[in-house]
């Protein structure tokens, strides 16, 4: 990956988040804890995926002649994959998955809109088609943090634990890596500062009727962004990269 | 009177229906069978599951996530279709969680490696599809109506297993292997799929005549080596079985005989994984009782908020 | 705990058309039946609105009374068009 292209970074930073959200959200599939929710969290994994191959694409485009959507998703070093760490968090119980897609999710539904109005064609459809499967992944995430929060004591307690372990990976959310800044600087991306009112603002209804706490820590983690990840990222990868690291250059 | 009914209305190809009146011994094979079914699909998401994570190219993450979720579905469509038999699915998870219910013994066995995905598509949902075609006219409306969905949503199941070893037949040597070792370990299994030969099938009869099943485990299975010979033929890959040959005067395959002792090994729970996939869909289930719990309180909860309202 | 009750699904596949018993499925509350039923059955575009009703909640007619019940329509084909002779002649009718 050559660095230095902004735009490129960019594209990767998206199709990073992406895949890493779905290969996450896939290792759930046949172990749900209901048939219903299986299926369900399978659909989320797959507009992931399908999200991540547009962006690869694109981002393949902007590299070497040579370059496919699977060699980027594959084939690049740890410190080479802009995601975010909350992505990467392991999925732990049901609830620490509802708790990171409620988080993620929240925040990408105003990311998205202003994605949509930047300056660059193909950014700006995919946040469109995005958009979509957003609206319904928070909808299922914050249905879940409502009913676990509310349910039963240990439904509850779960989901407590759960939003308070990955509090402190949502600050990176609003950190601006210099690929954002200069994206929103020459095409109008969004303005990562400006979408934490609204972010809290999503999240705060969802915690009253679901008679949550707000994590109060203040302490942010952050490095995804720039290539600096946490320990769980090597096994994902070591797994997910396994065949095209084992058999390069083939066709599956 | 209803019993005579019951035989005139399976003559004449009527469907029965849920509150229609139905032998006892027609309700109880019609569960074991459903459920024996459900379970199968349910199961049979773990072996491939286990790929889902390390699939080589994004395209084939995606497009085994959407299988492996059609199986789920699959389950889900038989569960409520036995369901309208008067029994619960908790009832038959906890037959399924005690080891007392069987399921099909093919996914006993271990999937080692990605072309385990491609002979999976091609051979055991062939064999599947082999048997679930003519259930889309079995006699319960119900079950009916179930396998006619399944057979709609599974006919991209099969292609893209071919694909998938038709990609590697065609790839380099390693591949190539990778696809010769699936078949030589799929192809015994799949051909038990269709169950004992007609001579020792205990339950054969019965259901072809109520029309539960409608052709035998013998015929079936013969048409599934005569479809797939061919098919290995064009992949270039070697069918692991050397009395294989063309019998003109049959006008069908002939092929060796099949291993009943490891077959009812595996059905005792004696296959290489029965121990893990019984262990991964209790897990699940198990783990999963808090969220369904919680969900059921909330629900609970909520309707009580409302309530005061509401009257 | 007690299990997730049982809902009947029904998908309207595109507006014009009844909706359509299409099976049926498990959940906590109406509004998961019907989230269920959108990534059940409708994950190949078959549907454009979805009802759901607990299937407790469904009253049905009894099979052992379908003589009483629906033979007497049987010999009232004067309910039907082409119960009537009517001479070529006459068209658009």
């Amino acid at each position: 990956m050559s660095m230095g292209n902004e735009q490129l970074e960019y594209a990767l930073h998206l199709a990073d988040n992406a895949l890493i959200l779905g290969q996450r959200l896939g290792e759930w599939c046949g172990h749900g804890p209901v048939l219903e929710q299986d299926i369900a969290m399978t659909n989320i994994a797959l507009d992931y995926i399908g999200r991540a191959r547009l962006l690869y694409q694109y981002a393949a485009g902007m590299c070497a002649p040579e370059s496919t959507e699977d060699q980027l998703a594959f084939m690049r070093n740890e410190w080479e994959y802009r995601n975010v760490l909350l992505a990467e968090q392991p999925n732990g119980d049901f609830a620490q998955t509802v708790a990171r897609q409620f988080y993620i999710e929240a925040f990408q539904i105003d990311y998205l809109k202003a994605l949509q109005q930047s300056g660059d064609a193909t950014f700006s459809a995919i946040a469109e088609k995005s958009i979509k499967e957003t609206a319904y992944h928070f909808k299922w995430a914050s249905e879940w943090v409502i009913r676990l929060g509310d349910g039963t004591d240990v439904s509850h307690r779960k989901m407590q634990d759960a939003l308070e372990t990955l509090w402190p990976y949502t600050g990176e959310l609003f950190r601006e890596a210099p690929y954002e800044s200069w994206m929103r600087k020459n095409l109008n991306g969004p303005d990562l500062a400006a979408l934490y009112t609204a972010w809290s603002a999503r999240l705060q209804p969802v915690f009253t009727l679901a008679g949550l706490e707000l994590p109060a820590g203040q302490w942010m983690q952050e490095g995804g962004k720039t290539g600096r990840h946490t320990e769980h990222m090597g096994y994902l990868l070591a797994e997910m990269q396994f065949m095209q690291r084992a058999y390069p250059g083939l066709e599956w | 009177m209803p019993a005579q009914l019951f035989e005139e209305r399976i003559e004449g190809e009527e469907k029965i229906e849920p509150r229609d009146w139905m032998p006892e011994e027609y309700r109880r094979t019609l569960i074991r069978q459903i459920s024996q079914h459900a379970h199968s699909e349910i199961v049979g998401m773990l072996p491939e599951g286990n790929w889902v994570t390390r699939a080589p190219s994004l395209k084939r993450k995606a497009i085994l996530l959407a299988k492996i979720q059609d199986e789920a579905g699959h389950g889900l469509y038989l569960y409520a279709a036995c369901e309208t038999l008067g029994v619960s699915r908790e009832d038959l998870l906890s037959e399924l969680h005690s080891g007392k219910a069987k399921y099909s013994s093919i996914f006993n066995y271990p999937a080692l490696s990605w072309a385990d995905m491609g002979a999976i598509g091609w051979l055991v949902d062939g064999a599947a599809i082999m048997n679930q075609i003519p259930l889309c006219r079995t006699s319960y409306g119900p079950y009916a109506r179930a396998m006619v969905r399944i057979c709609k949503e599974e006919s991209f199941h099969q292609r893209q297993g071919y694909e998938i070893m038709l990609t590697l037949s065609r790839g380099t040597e390693v591949q190539k292997q990778m696809a010769q070792d699936a078949l030589n370990r799929w192809w015994w299994p799949s051909l038990m799929m269709f169950g004992p030969g007609d001579a020792d099938s205990v339950h054969s009869l019965q259901n072809l005549r109520w029309k539960i099943k409608r052709f035998s485990n013998d015929e079936l299975r013969q048409r599934f080596v005569d479809m797939t010979v061919p098919q290995a033929e064009l992949l270039g890959l070697n069918i692991p079985d050397p009395l294989l040959r063309w019998n003109p005067d049959r006008n069908h395959y002939d092929f060796g005989p099949i291993d009943w002792d490891e077959f009812w090994n595996v059905v005792r729970g004696n296959g290489p994984c029965n121990r893990e996939r019984l262990h991964d869909r209790v897990n699940a289930h198990e783990e999963g009782a808090w969220v369904r719990d919680a969900a059921i309180a909330h629900a609970i909860k909520q309707r009580n908020r409302q309530a005061p309202v509401a009257s | 705990m007690k299990d997730w009750p049982l809902y009947e699904v029904f998908i309207r596949s595109r507006s014009g058309l009844n909706h359509k018993h299409v099976g049926s499925l498990h959940a906590a509350d109406p509004q998961m039946a019907i989230e269920h039923a959108r990534d059940v059955y409708t994950r190949r575009m078959e549907g454009v609105s979805i009802w759901v009703v607990e299937s407790s909640r469904l009253h049905a007619s009894d099979p052992t009374e379908n003589d009483a019940f629906f033979e007497p329509s049987q010999d009232k084909i004067y309910r039907h068009p082409t119960f009537y002779d009517l001479p070529d002649e006459v068209k658009h009718m």
